[in-house]
């Protein structure tokens, strides 16, 4: 598998794949076939793939260390920068199709709803991730800096799930807001154990040496 | 033995044969899952705008009764609703609905009246002349459609029952019936779903008992076999699919006021200048009307219908009767 992945073929065809919910979007518009109203429906379609694609993010560092799948490293990037693709995308949609562009009412709403503000912040938090995703940004930084400045991408899981929590609160319809809780709990709580399990055990193990 | 000759289409029993709602329901069903397979992951499927019994009206003679404004498509009518019975999503009502059974169907009527009773649907159908009313819908979550339904003034049935000096207010009693609907598994509310007017809103002759829509039938998913139309509050207050109407001397309880006090009152009046805690309500999307690129429309006092009912509200707070 991990051969299979390291394919020169398997970044365009991913690239190609992450691009098509945004064409099948397009092909909505322009076929008139996203329902009664076009506008709710592509900005919370734009929202679903944002969170996707934060899941997808997340999932690459586990999966390659469940697997042993290597190779899927590769692919980390390019799902950072479609998930931020998406979020711009989501927020542009808003801002144009519901708001109209009048920033006055963007900032009053931002204000009355704060469910947009959680989402705003997320969006925003992307921006310097996005920003410095190229190699020659990693060695400007340093490889340390680089990697705090990155773990950003935490705060946004945080915040995203928040904020679709909060928009979904008004019918009180939680189903689809758990199924999303529960892989990005997992992919975190992964990590944290990854963190701490280490020490425990090694404290564990140095008092076993003393008795 | 004699069989009779084969002569086309024979059915014994007329009550086998899967009326035309059904079917053509089960068949939007069906396109709807193709479509749905086809392509999982664009936005949902449209189903097919479902088409009744036809139902006429009259041009009705109420003053305000029939809008200027162009009506929005059966189709976006029949496919964006909100009806929770059959699920939250907006898409929900038009794929589940056909469960539902609207005959036989009888609405009670209790409480302060002399003459208390139970009315079949077909009484009701029978009991005034349909009107045609072209109304403007504003839902309190910032949309609007303009509706073409076919029914008569609630005030013709509560004049038949003659309310006491006792009665102060309506109450509707909507069906809640987890065989038929999916969507009551769901807590979003306390079912069934309630809902009041005071009984000088109810007697108003701008409130609608609707059984059509488009000159026919109302489809399952917009609140068959009869419902309720008040076209100066927001949309939650029109009640679908009654079952009971209750006079009663005390406000009653509402399914939404019930839920979230804070955030829907008992009148829910369309008011441009008293928001939603959560949100404006200044403007509206007008459902259909132009492309994604289309501005909203400002919302209207009572949804433009203030030179008819704001007498109703003369000396009110109404940003505290909200």
């Amino acid at each position: 598998m991990s051969r299979l992945l390291l394919r020169p073929a398997v970044k365009p065809a991913v690239f190609v794949l992450a691009l098509l919910p945004f064409a099948l979007l397009v092909h909505g518009v322009l076929t008139r076939t996203l329902g009664a109203n076009p506008a709710e429906a592509l900005i919370r379609s734009l929202g679903d793939w944002t969170l996707r694609f934060l899941c997808l993010t997340l999932a690459v560092t586990p999966l390659r260390q469940w697997t042993g799948w290597h190779a899927l490293a590769r692919l980390r990037r390019m799902m950072g920068l479609y998930t931020f693709f998406y979020a711009a995308l989501h927020f542009l949609a808003y801002t144009w199709f519901d708001m109209g562009f009048e920033w006055g009412d963007i900032v009053r709403d931002i204000g009355k709803r704060p469910f947009i503000l959680v989402g705003t912040t997320a969006g925003l938090i992307l921006v310097p991730l996005a920003a410095t995703s190229f190699n020659a940004a990693i060695r400007r930084l340093g490889a340390a800096r680089w990697q705090l400045l990155h773990r950003g991408i935490y705060a946004v899981a945080g915040l995203a799930i928040l904020h679709f929590y909060w928009m979904r609160a008004a019918k009180h319809n939680f189903a689809e807001v758990a199924v999303y809780a529960a892989i990005l709990g997992v992919l975190l709580g992964w990590r944290i154990w990854k963190a701490l399990a280490p020490r425990y055990f090694m404290k564990l193990g140095s008092h076993n040496a003393k008795g | 033995m004699l069989l009779p000759r084969h002569r086309g289409f024979v059915h014994p029993i007329a009550s086998d044969i899967t009326p035309r709602p059904v079917f053509e329901a089960r068949r939007a069903l069906t396109f709807a899952a193709l479509a749905g397979l086809a392509a999982p992951w664009s936005a949902r499927a449209q189903p097919a705008a479902v088409r009744g019994s036809p139902l006429a009206g009259t041009r009705s003679p109420v003053p305000g009764a029939v809008t200027m404004d162009k009506p929005t498509s059966l189709q976006d009518i029949s496919t964006y609703n909100n009806y929770y019975e059959f699920g939250t999503d907006k898409s929900d009502p038009a794929r589940e609905a056909h469960r539902l059974k609207t005959r036989p169907w009888t609405v009670m009527i209790e409480g302060e009246v002399r003459k208390p009773g139970t009315f079949g649907i077909d009484d009701l159908l029978r009991m005034s002349a349909m009107e045609e009313r072209i109304y403007r819908l504003r839902c309190v979550e910032g949309w609007s459609m303009v509706i073409p339904w076919v029914g008569w003034s609630l005030a013709e049935l509560i004049r038949r029952v003659e309310p006491t000096g006792n009665a102060k207010f309506v109450q509707f009693v909507t069906l809640a019936d987890p065989a038929q609907m999916p969507g009551l598994r769901s807590s979003v509310l306390d079912w069934p779903y309630l809902e009041g007017l005071r009984l000088d809103e109810a007697m108003h002759p701008l409130t609608l008992l609707a059984f059509g829509v488009y000159g026919q039938v109302l489809p399952n998913q917009n609140g068959a076999p009869v419902r309720l139309i008040v076209p100066w509050k927001y949309g939650f207050k029109s009640a679908k699919s009654i079952v009971k109407i209750r006079f009663v001397e005390q406000q009653p309880p509402t399914s939404w006021e019930l839920a979230a006090p804070q955030e829907y009152g008992f009148y829910s009046n369309v008011n441009p200048k008293v928001d939603h805690p959560r949100w404006s309500q200044a403007t509206e999307r007008r459902i259909g009307e132009g492309d994604l690129f289309a501005k909203k429309r400002p919302t209207l006092m009572f949804n433009g219908y203030e030179p008819q009912v704001g007498s109703l509200y003369a000396g009110m707070d109404l940003k505290k009767s909200f």
